[in-house]
């Protein structure tokens, strides 16, 4: 249940554990959350089994030397952030059906640009609104998880996972609205945000260098 | 090795002639979009007119109405090429160039034998069955999908 796994983040430290975890690319190992988190090597792998087992963490097996074969060592107990998705809404709400709905209704209208209009504006307002707080902080606090390179903001999740993957062009599209929206207001003033989807992560990347302008 | 692929068929109205200042954006992008296609992972075929190119002067099914049907390895190929490429982008803006007005359904999947290419009226009739059953084995959608079957159903058999 939902607030059970959601639960087990309330010790501080088990959240830390959490937090390094879920935040890396790769599966991580007991050792390396141990020396990122500033704890004993059987604490973390505690910790570690604890998440997984209210599914907030996934378990994996590598050998990290490569080697392969008898004699290559026991492969190491590795831990990822899970593809569930958790929420805890009290009271009840169905957020995510009504947005179904919603985006079925504009798929079948073909309304598609008054979504992209409304969520530009969106964007902007979310842009003016944030006072002190700059761009990577804003895409923080919305869960995008930004994650800047040189030129460019990664953005490691996409917080309309679900909804995205049932109507792509739909859900996509108005995520890249948002994002204009916010870019305009908040990046610096050669920066763009353009869909550049990938394996996995949100699909929109943004560039804050201007050399890579036009065309 | 599958015994099975999927077949996919899309169909749309162009709002204004393909020659035409606002198709622009579609038709610059359509030989990189398919070069995209033909080299992505899983990709086995797509429909071409006697040109060779692309599909876009076929009007099989009325005037106004174009087509595309390709066939693939896998439904995740397919909807990686789709939804995780620079396909998506042209996608988005899709209804600059597009309508379904009048078309209960305009998108179809549905598995063929590994190695043969379905034709435009078997395509048809897999559309027509999707928009009146909605989806089920022989006729479906990204959203409602239903895994290869152990012989290749075909319709009236």
């Amino acid at each position: 249940m939902s607030v059970e796994a959601v639960g087990a983040l309330r010790e501080p430290l088990r959240r830390a554990v959490y937090e390094f975890a879920a935040g890396r690319d790769e599966p991580v190992g007991r050792d390396e959350v141990a020396e990122a988190v500033g704890i004993g090597r059987t604490l973390a792998a505690f910790h570690l089994d604890r998440l997984a087992e209210a599914g907030l963490l996934e378990v994996s097996y590598a050998r990290r030397s490569g080697r392969t074969g008898p004699g290559a060592g026991r492969p190491a107990k590795l831990y990822r952030r899970s593809a569930a998705e958790l929420e805890v809404s009290l009271p009840p709400r169905r957020y995510r059906s009504a947005a179904g709905l919603l985006a079925e209704a504009v798929d079948r209208s073909g309304a598609d640009e008054l979504l992209f209009e409304a969520a530009r504006e969106q964007g902007r307002a979310a842009g003016r609104a944030a006072a002190e707080a700059g761009l990577v902080e804003v895409l923080t606090g919305q869960g995008y998880e930004p994650q800047p390179r040189d030129d460019a903001i990664l953005l490691r999740n996409c917080p309309f996972h679900l909804l995205a993957r049932d109507y792509p062009p739909l859900v996509c599209g108005m995520n890249l609205a948002l994002l204009q929206g916010l870019v305009q207001e908040l990046g610096p003033p050669a920066a763009t945000a353009r869909m550049a989807p990938g394996a996995d992560g949100c699909c929109v990347v943004i560039e804050v260098a201007s050399k890579n302008n036009g065309s | 090795m599958t015994a099975h692929h999927l077949a996919q068929l899309n169909i749309a109205r162009h709002r204004f002639p393909l020659d035409s200042p606002e198709m622009a954006g579609f038709v610059e992008r359509l030989e990189e979009i398919n070069a995209l296609a033909d080299k992505a992972p899983g990709f086995v075929w797509r429909l071409v007119d006697t040109d060779g190119a692309d599909a876009t002067s076929l009007r099989p099914y009325g005037p106004d109405l174009m087509v595309n049907m390709s066939v693939w390895e896998s439904a995740e190929a397919l909807y990686e090429y789709g939804y995780r490429t620079d396909h998506l982008d042209v996608l988005r803006q899709r209804r600059d160039w597009f309508d379904h007005d009048g078309l209960s359904e305009y998108a179809v999947l549905w598995w063929v034998p590994a190695g043969s290419q379905p034709t435009l009226a078997e395509a048809r009739e897999r559309l027509d069955l999707l928009s009146r059953n909605g989806p089920t084995a022989q006729a479906f959608t990204f959203r409602k999908r239903f895994p290869a079957p152990v012989d290749a159903p075909t319709i009236g058999s």
